[in-house]
Formats: structure tokens, sequence, C-alpha cells
């Protein structure tokens, strides 16, 4: 699965993309393993409610299944305009 | 509206409003009223002096995002045509950030159109500013009031 990262995300963890082999059943269950990678990622993940995900490029909550999914973005709430 | 011009653009580089709202209405007589709106780099945010900013946005992902957008409003309005063009990288206050605008055979709808693009731009698009500040480089937060003035547009 192919993970990506924007913003501070991509800042904290040092990487834009990584592939990520897992068998987490939701996203809260991948966020927990990459927690527990190193540093980096927890740092990263501290504080969830900062946290948008997007399953596929579909706006998804931390409970959604990881069923199919091929991408998963990670990053904070939009600031555009 | 069926058939509305839908144009979206993502790119480092400078626009011209002009040239931009031509390519909306080019080659049709039928247009009555554009609306646009243009957002410039602000040199402050409230009391901190910024020097400038840079856009980061999610290619492919971010495009696709401003497609559907121009979209939906099309479908809400009786558009002829839906536009938004926004920059990425490193901007200077003052420089133009981003243009939306929507064309209609009326006034109200292209006024209506082009502010629901804006709304809908800063709330769902992928896009990050970072900022330049005296105590140095910081992440823009979302605001509540930009999620206030989607939702008044509905679901």
């Amino acid at each position: 699965m192919r993970v990506l990262y924007f913003a501070w995300l991509r800042e904290r963890i040092g990487a834009a993309t990584e592939e990520v082999e897992t068998e987490a059943a939701t996203v809260a269950g991948l966020v927990e393993e990459l927690r527990a990678r190193d540093e980096r990622h927890a740092a990263a993940f501290a504080d969830l409610a900062a946290v948008r995900v997007a399953l596929d490029e579909e706006m998804a909550d931390l409970d959604a299944p990881l069923a199919g999914v091929r991408e998963v973005a990670f990053f904070p709430p939009v600031t555009g305009g | 509206m069926a058939g509305a011009r839908i144009l979206v653009r993502v790119q480092e580089a400078d626009f011209d409003v002009s040239e931009e709202l031509e390519r909306l209405t080019a080659g049709r007589a039928d247009v009555g009223a554009v609306a646009s709106f243009v957002g410039l780099v602000r040199d402050r945010a409230g009391e901190t002096a910024i020097s400038g900013m840079t856009l980061e946005h999610w290619p492919g992902a971010t495009e696709r995002a401003l497609t559907r957008i121009a979209g939906d409003a099309a479908a809400r309005w009786p558009l002829q045509g839906a536009l938004i063009v926004h920059r990425v990288g490193p901007l200077r206050p003052a420089e133009r950030i981003v243009l939306a605008a929507a064309a209609s055979p009326h006034r109200h709808a292209a006024f209506e159109a082009a502010a629901f693009l804006m709304d809908w731009l800063k709330t769902e698009a992928p896009f990050w500013k970072k900022e330049e500040t005296p105590e140095g480089a910081r992440w823009v937060e979302a605001r509540e009031s930009d999620d206030a003035a989607k939702a008044r547009w509905g679901a």
C-alpha cells in the first residue's frame, strides 16, 4: 500500500511517500502501526484531531476500512485559496 | 447548465486575469455576466508580518478536486463556464494566488457561483500554505470561519 504525506506531516516524517506492508483492517489500525515505527512517525501522528485522511483520493474517517485501498494520504486540514 | 465550459489549472506562474476571463467566454455571445474573484497574498496575518509563503498541493488530486467543485457549481446554477486558476510554490506579498470566475446569462448566478467556488475550494481542495514570519516559517491553520462559509451552501 502506498502512503502519502503532505505539509507538516511530510516534514515530520521526512518523506512524501512510502510503501507500507500492512494487515491493518482500518485507517486507525494503520496509524497505530505507523506510530510504532519510529519517533518521526509518532510525532507526525501525535495529534490525530489535526490529521485528515483520504483513501484513493476520497476523504475518509479513521475507522474506515482499508480493504481494497491502494493509496492512503495523510494531511492537515487544507488552507488554499 | 449542460455543456458548461470547465477550466481548471494549477501552476507556479502568474496568470493574466483578462486573458483567463476571455478564455471563459471566447467564441460565444450568449453570456451576460462574468463574476470573478482574485485572491492576493497579504503582507500580514493579524499582527504578524508575512514576508512570503509557499503553497504545497497534491498533484493530480488537486486538479480533480477543482474540476469537481467547478462541476458542482455548474450543476447548481445555470452556468456557461466556471474557471479556477490556482498558483503553487513560493509567493510574495501582493502577488496573485487564485482566480475563480463564473459565466452565466445573468448576474446573480454568476456572483453566487463565484463565491461558491471560493468557499468550496478553501475547504475541499488539497492546498497547504506555509507562511514566512519574523519568527520563522509556519504552516497556516485552517479556519472555522471557512467551514462556516462552505456550510451556508448546504451539503
